[in-house]
């Protein structure tokens, strides 16, 4: 057991992770999910919030199994390796609020810092000016970390507290089993499903359940967090964290080459828009939220399923942020920015800034 | 009794954010970092051996671990 932490713990053990992900997710491509959405945590969250009714927009409705996975699967190794360990107490509404704005400003550029890997991985140059956005945000809070800013520290708690959002997941489960798609119909049960865009695309459920679990495993035994890999290299130099984000990328592209999958351009890139400054802007808002919460949307899915009750609050933030998203018209669109995008850019950041000026404290 | 950081309870970075800082002021001699997750655990390891320091001795204390850092 030791030799495995070990592993997991060391660089080559963070890489090979990456190059599950980048690879498990160019082949869930391959098996059914959107284009370069194989993985994709914030528009997977946000088609739960559409399954089950949060929102209406009838193209991205689907339960996905992914994420269910990624919560569960962390829960098994994190017992496992006896690593379960209940916390919670940390600022909650704020980590609630940073889960909202980072929905909201990943949704402004269509994808999560993981998609935004996959996205150029596919040869989407659009996802360009997303990965600078997130390097900007991310740049940002650690100013603050610098300054002082801190949420405060967690306690320890009942077991229980730990085990709420992994229940939710295996609830959404047995929705999931109970009322499958049915053949032409929007609705099943009380689950909603797309007939047609993203929603309507999706691998069968075993597999998609299956490599979450796996991803989940090996992401909780590695910590693997793509706002952590760039927030270190910012803050300490340090390319561990990093150089697992590099190998997802390279996987990823590698296995897009050989399945065909790789087709260079901006123009008509699968559930992506060409307006760069918003595509920047929104991975802004993203980049920064995860920063000021610790973790980027991957990681929080990973820490919820090992007690983290603060991290639990943040996906919850962002399954109500995609419901506020596309309600009321900050989410984009392959035609470009919502009718309020720009606006919701500019206040989430307001709120951001906000966040991090006034929530500071010397720890001593 | 050397001097001690308490990291219990707070979120990535600043474990290892206040550990290197405390680090980087004594520059040399003994530091117990007391954390409350793996994840503090391995993060503070590998920052303090970036710095040179050692980990003396690494065990469990109470919900989380007492980490003693050692550099002559």
């Amino acid at each position: 057991m030791s030799g495995i932490r070990e592993f997991f713990a060391s660089r080559l053990g963070i890489i090979s992770v990456g190059i599950f992900i980048g690879v498990s997710a160019a082949l869930l491509q391959k098996w059914g999910n959107p284009g370069n959405m194989g993985i994709c945590v914030a528009c997977m969250e946000r088609d739960i919030a559409g399954a089950i009714g949060f929102h209406r927009a009838a193209v991205v409705q689907y339960l996905r199994p992914e994420i269910l996975g990624f919560v569960l699967g962390a829960m098994i190794a994190a017992y496992a390796f006896r690593e379960f360990r209940p916390r919670a107490g940390s600022a909650p509404i704020v980590r609630f609020i940073l889960g909202m704005l980072a929905m909201i400003g990943a949704l402004v550029f269509l994808g999560c810092p993981w998609r935004a890997l996959l996205r150029l991985a596919g040869g989407d140059g659009n996802a360009i000016f997303g990965l600078l956005g997130l390097a900007a945000g991310i740049w940002i809070g650690t100013r603050f970390f610098k300054a002082g800013y801190n949420l405060g520290r967690t306690q320890p708690t009942y077991t229980s507290v730990g085990w709420l959002l992994p229940l939710i997941m295996l609830g959404l489960l047995i929705l999931r089993l109970i009322f499958p798609p049915l053949p032409g119909k929007e609705l099943s049960g009380i689950l909603f499903y797309s007939l047609k865009g993203p929603g309507s695309q999706y691998a069968p459920l075993a597999v998609s359940l299956g490599v979450g679990l796996a991803v989940g495993f090996l992401a909780q035994r590695s910590r693997f967090c793509t706002m952590g890999a760039l927030r270190d290299l910012f803050l300490f130099r340090q390319i561990h964290l990093f150089s697992g984000m590099v190998a997802l990328l390279a996987a990823a592209f590698l296995t897009n080459l050989g399945l065909g999958q790789f087709k260079p351009g901006f123009m008509g890139q699968p559930v992506a828009h060409t307006m760069q400054i918003w595509n920047f802007g929104g991975m802004v808002v993203a980049g920064l939220a995860f920063a000021l919460a610790g973790g980027c949307p991957g990681r929080q899915l990973f820490m919820a399923g090992e007690g983290d009750g603060d991290a639990a609050v943040f996906v919850l933030g962002m399954i109500v942020g995609a419901a506020v998203s596309h309600n009321f018209g900050l989410a984009s669109s392959p035609a470009g920015v919502g009718p309020y995008s720009i606006h919701a850019v500019f206040i989430s950041l307001a709120v951001l800034l906000f966040i991090g000026f006034t929530m500071r404290q010397k720890m001593s | 009794m050397g001097e001690l950081v308490d990291a219990r309870g707070l979120s990535c970075p600043q474990p290892v954010l206040i550990t290197l800082e405390k680090l980087k002021f004594l520059q040399h001699g003994k530091l117990v970092v007391l954390v409350d997750t793996d994840t503090s655990r391995e993060n503070v390891l590998r920052a303090a051996a970036s710095l040179g320091w050692q980990a003396k001795e690494v065990h469990p204390d109470g919900m989380g671990f007492r980490i003693i850092l050692e550099k002559v």
